[in-house]
């Protein structure tokens, strides 16, 4: 049973006792019943069924001392009942290889936090690329298929249908529940790193949460991404991509005008940044720097960084901007950083020099069909006085347009191109 | 938990060998059964005949069909397979790996199967 529905069946206080729960232990139940039997779907019935229990009792008898204790033994005897169902008479040899459980008195810090090898499980190499996004957000978080579904633009049924084969292939083929030994570790993250900035970007398409029927995923991918530092201090490409997120989240406000219209950088409002969230992103950046261990999101904070702090002093800091988009280019190949690399050049030596430095749709044939670089390639022409070919890149920038707000906004910038 | 590693090959790329590289080639082999065996993890494993030995059987209707040939008409076909017990996917795929076949073509991993819960 998905557990919003279980939730949404709930008195009002209890609910947010137990929305609370969901939040902050949600995952942790998960990880720590999933992680002996590698049975996450298991886990989640089980826990699903405690929460369930939970709302039933919790209104006549009060919230329990230990919330998070007594929703695991609840879930431990719910999965043996499941276990008996399942198991042939006299095959208690599944049992036994259920882990111990701490007794409902007992304190939850007890609980030994498995969120983190449940998060290197979910971005297994052996785990198709794009479903180790959802799986996360669904293991660790308790989103269900079909709010998973919206943010991926994918039909719900689809969706369920990835997840439960993904949580198959964790079971079936052994993938293990444990944190990568340092030697791995670099490409390990960089999974479960790229995983959690998947839902944050896709969260990012509906800028102000307008689109109703569309979920936001970019709290829940800052929870993610939060979480990764606190179980694995220290990591600079953690951190480099927790000050990233944090960047983006501050100016978001700002992003739409009170209209709803598309608001480019440099015309943006900054009262409405978020200052406080825009430090906090500033020393994660420091701290993770100390480990001299550059790498994509490091370098990508930095570059927010370095565009914010030009917005607040007005001073040009273009070379800064083009030095740090030469390191990201030589780490990445990506053509999305060629051309936000020749916009900086642009502004650094020039519409010319921006130009020359575009990536070519020759090498890349997707460039062809990507609205960011014809719009970009529009305003490089534009100024540099090729009239015509800049307003042919503008009108295709815009049927290339999905976000009607970008549409809108490249639709009222023809007025800037002059007609030859 | 107990892996086979099923191994993919281009069956001519070992006739283009010369002697010598075929001995290497065997050594390779032979080196890695030796590993597994140290490790406490070799089940079993063999080397098969060449695909072209194959024959396929299948009874539909109560009527046998033999056919000759292997299963799949693709270039990489399965050239041996090894068995290994190992605790989980990671040790399974570090063992994949090292196996040299990973080198001249494909390993396939997958666990035996184990019954639900």
């Amino acid at each position: 049973m998905p557990l919003n529905a279980a939730v949404r069946e709930g008195e009002a206080e209890t609910k947010v006792v137990a929305e609370m729960v969901v939040r902050r232990s949600y995952g942790k139940l998960v990880a720590f019943l999933a992680a002996r039997t590698g049975d996450v779907a298991g886990a989640e019935d089980a826990l699903s069924e405690a929460f369930a229990a939970a709302l039933e009792t919790w209104p006549q008898q009060g919230c329990p001392a230990n919330p998070e204790a007594w929703l695991l033994t609840v879930a431990r005897r719910k999965s043996i009942d499941n276990i008996r169902r399942n198991a042939r008479i006299d095959d208690h040899a599944e049992l036994e290889t259920l882990p111990s459980f701490p007794h409902a008195a007992e304190d939850s810090a007890q609980i030994p936090d498995r969120r983190l090898a449940l998060m290197f499980a979910c971005a297994h190499p052996a785990i198709e690329a794009s479903i180790r996004s959802p799986l996360m957000l669904q293991a660790i978080l308790g989103l269900d298929a079909k709010a998973i579904a919206s943010a991926f633009l994918v039909s719900p049924e689809a969706m369920g249908k990835r997840l439960v084969r993904a949580k198959q292939k964790i079971r079936q083929a052994g993938i293990p529940f444990r944190v990568p030994e340092r030697a791995e570790m670099p490409e390990r993250l960089a999974a479960v790193l790229e995983a959690i900035y998947a839902a944050f970007t896709e969260g990012w398409s509906d800028p102000l949460g307008n689109d109703a029927a569309r979920s936001d995923l970019t709290g829940e991918a800052l929870f993610l991404a939060e979480l990764v530092n606190e179980l694995l201090p220290g990591e600079p490409e953690a951190l480099g991509l927790l000050a990233l997120m944090l960047h983006s989240q501050a100016r978001r406000p700002a992003r739409r005008s009170a209209e709803g219209e598309y608001v480019p950088l440099a015309q943006q409002n900054q009262d409405l940044w978020d200052l406080a969230m825009i430090r906090r992103a500033e020393s994660l950046l420091v701290g993770a720097s100390k480990a001299a261990s550059v790498g994509r999101y490091q370098l990508e904070a930095a570059i927010q960084s370095a565009h914010v702090e030009r917005c607040r002093t007005g001073k040009a800091n273009w070379d800064a901007v083009v030095h740090l988009y030469d390191a990201l280019l030589a780490l990445t190949y990506s053509p999305v950083v060629a051309i936000n690399r020749a916009l900086a050049l642009g502004e650094l030596r020039g519409p010319a020099a921006g130009i020359a430095a575009m990536p070519l749709p020759a090498n890349d044939a997707r460039l062809a069909e990507y609205q960011p670089y014809w719009a970009a390639r529009a305003e490089l022409l534009r100024r540099s006085g090729h009239a015509q070919e800049a307003r042919q890149a503008l009108e295709i920038a815009i049927g290339l347009a999905a976000d009607p707000a970008v549409r809108r906004y490249l639709e009222q910038r023809r007025a800037e191109f002059p007609v030859e | 938990m107990q892996y086979l590693l099923m191994l993919y090959a281009d069956e001519s790329g070992w006739t283009r060998m010369s002697k010598a590289e075929q001995e290497r080639g065997v050594a390779a082999y032979a080196a890695y059964t030796e590993a597994l065996s140290a490790a406490g993890a070799l089940k079993g494993g063999n080397r098969l005949a060449p695909s072209g030995s194959a024959t396929r059987v299948t009874v539909a209707d109560g009527k046998t069909q033999v056919l000759d040939g292997p299963y799949a008409d693709t270039k990489e076909q399965l050239a041996g397979y090894y068995l290994i017990d190992v605790p989980d996917l990671d040790a399974a795929l570090s063992w994949a790996k090292r196996n040299p076949g990973a080198s001249h073509g494909i390993v396939e991993v997958r666990a035996l199967w184990t019954d639900p819960r």
